[in-house]
Formats: structure tokens, sequence, C-alpha cells
């Protein structure tokens, strides 16, 4: 295959039936089928860097598609401006994300050009909610990129409503890749290493890598926080992964 | 931004934006991300008018110094006219 791609700002039913925006992107291979990413942006919303992140999954062989998050509250704002309202109304309920990504998945799934498969990766705030979507729908791998309060709960008094997720392990639907910066906090070493227990005692497919000298969002190549050696060794790591569960199929 | 410390207060005032000025019924004062500062983390404070949707809002990302130095010239300066 060739790494031409089409990508484009779609609309997507996602939870209750709400139509809420969507970046599409899709490689252009005539006859080619592909595996289906859902791409779970960061805290800071959906912006650019999430929009090439989903492209790049197009240029190396699947469909994926980024939904915007925060479509109901702030439709058509500017991605910074949308992050600072969810953050003080207290971010996307859980039960919303899951539909959300329920409704990608069919979307990518409906696509001529599906495999049949579908994968969830998530950034950030992303990453617990890839977790959550895959202790919550039948996919194919997941990956968490420095997920949150997976273990854990937020500092007291912040406005953020959501809790530890790690009592769902056991409805984990899919092999897991698990993606950390050593010096992080939010996840903090500690508490990958409980999740990784978890996962352990519920007989669950997963690999794990964090890295020393990176912290939270090294995947950011436009944020101080950007560490080249372990993103690219993390991409490696996601192309081996999804090359695994998720490039095959029907 | 991920340090998740986030304060919320409610507020009274105005604050101008893109579209011009507008009351003001919220902040949220938070140490995580920034999005334009170029540091790892910053203090972030959205001014907001939540019913008035995403552009209501007025942002400042400061390094922590500078909002030190902030906070005390504002406590000063209503020390010096006598507002509590």
């Amino acid at each position: 295959m060739t790494d031409s791609l089409l990508a484009q700002t779609i609309s997507v039913r996602g939870h209750g039936g709400d139509e809420i925006e969507a970046y599409l992107a899709q490689p252009v291979d005539e006859g080619g089928r592909f595996g289906g990413v859902v791409v779970i942006h960061h805290a800071p919303g959906y912006d650019e860097g999430m929009k090439e992140i989903t492209r790049k999954f197009a240029a190396h062989g699947y469909l994926a598609v980024c939904p915007n998050l925060y479509s109901r509250e702030a439709p058509g704002a500017a991605p910074d401006d949308a992050a600072a309202v969810v953050r003080a109304l207290g971010g996307v309920p859980d039960g919303r994300l899951v539909g959300d990504v329920q409704g990608c998945v069919s979307l990518l799934k409906s696509l001529e050009s599906s495999n049949g498969r579908a994968a969830t990766i998530g950034y950030c705030s992303g990453g617990r909610q890839s977790f959550l979507a895959a202790c919550s729908l039948p996919l194919d791998a997941a990956v968490d990129c420095y997920g949150a309060f997976v273990v854990g709960t937020p500092p007291e008094g912040a406005p953020l409503k959501v809790g530890p997720i790690v009592q769902m392990t056991k409805d984990l639907s899919c092999p897991l890749l698990g993606l950390f910066g050593a010096e992080d906090q939010h996840p903090s070493p500690k508490e990958v290493v409980e999740l990784e227990e978890a996962l352990k005692q519920a007989g669950k497919i997963y690999e794990f890598h964090s890295y020393e000298g990176a912290g939270h969002a090294f995947f950011a190549t436009d944020r101080p926080s950007y560490r080249p050696e372990a993103a690219k060794d993390g991409w490696q790591r996601i192309w081996a992964f999804f090359g695994r569960y998720l490039a095959t199929g029907a | 931004m991920c340090t998740y410390q986030t304060e919320k207060l409610e507020l009274s005032g105005s604050g101008k934006g893109p579209g011009g000025w507008f009351s003001l019924s919220s902040a949220t004062v938070y140490f995580d991300h920034p999005a334009h500062y170029p540091a790892e983390h910053s203090l972030n404070i959205d001014f907001l008018d939540l019913d008035g949707g995403a552009p209501s809002r007025v942002a400042v990302e400061l390094d922590p110094a500078s909002a030190r130095e902030l906070a005390r010239v504002i406590l000063e300066t209503l020390q010096a006219v006598g507002e509590p």
C-alpha cells in the first residue's frame, strides 16, 4: 500500500443519538481492507495535534476517527476554549464517552474498506477513556497512553467528576498496550504497577512500557513535554501491537 | 493539562474576550500544561461565563513566580484602598 490518505471533518452519531463532530482519515488504496482506530483526544481537546495523529494512523494503513468529545458543550469553539469549559463543568461523563466511542466503532466498521476489526487509542484523559471503552465494548485492541485515574482519584476539590475504573479490569475485552512516562504523576509509576497487577490477576493480555526521562504527554510534538526517544519507541510499539491484533481480519 | 490540580470559584465582574465585554460568572485556577506559554506547566486562570458558551473566556497562563507576584499585588492593592 501507499501512504496516500483522505482526511475530512464529518458528523458521527454518538451517545444518545447525538450528532457530534469528528475527524476521519482513511487510507486511499483500492480494494484494501483496514482495521479501524478510534483516536480519543487528550484533555486539551480536539486540536491540531490530535488530527495529526489521526492522519498518521491512516498513513500507516488504518481507518481512523477522532470524535470531538467536547462537541456538545462547545460546538465550533477553539479547542482551548472548549477544553476550558469542559474542565469547569467537570469533564466528559463516562457513560457518554462509551456511547460516543461505540458510535465511532460502528462508523468505522460500516466503511467498505473495513476489515471488521476496531481498536481504541487515547492520550492523557483519553488514555483512561480508552481503557474504559475497552472494558465496556467488544474491541480487538486498546492502547492507553498515560491515562490518569484508571487507578486513583483526582485531587480533592478538583471539579473533575471521574473516579477509578481499575475494578473494571475483569471486563476488558481485548489486549491492552500501555505506554507511560516514568516521571509522570498522573498516572504515577505506583498506579501503573497497580493496574498491571490487576491485569495479571484477571489473566488479561497486556504489554506495558514505561519510559525513563519522560513524563506526561511525551507524544505531544507541539509541547515542551515531547520526548522524541520515548515517542519514537512508543510509535513502534503501537505499530507492532496493531499489526498483531488489528491489521488482519475479514 | 494533567496535574489535575484545579480550583473553581464563583465570582462577579466583567471580562473582555474576542467578542467584546461580557459578565463573568466563574473562574477556574489550575496548575497544568499550558496551551501557549512555552513551559511544561504554568498557573492558568480561565475567567468564564459558562452561560455564554465557550468563546466567553478570558485566559492567562503564568509562570509560577509571576502568578505569585500577581496575587501579592492584587492583595496589596485591595488593602491600600481599604477593601476587605
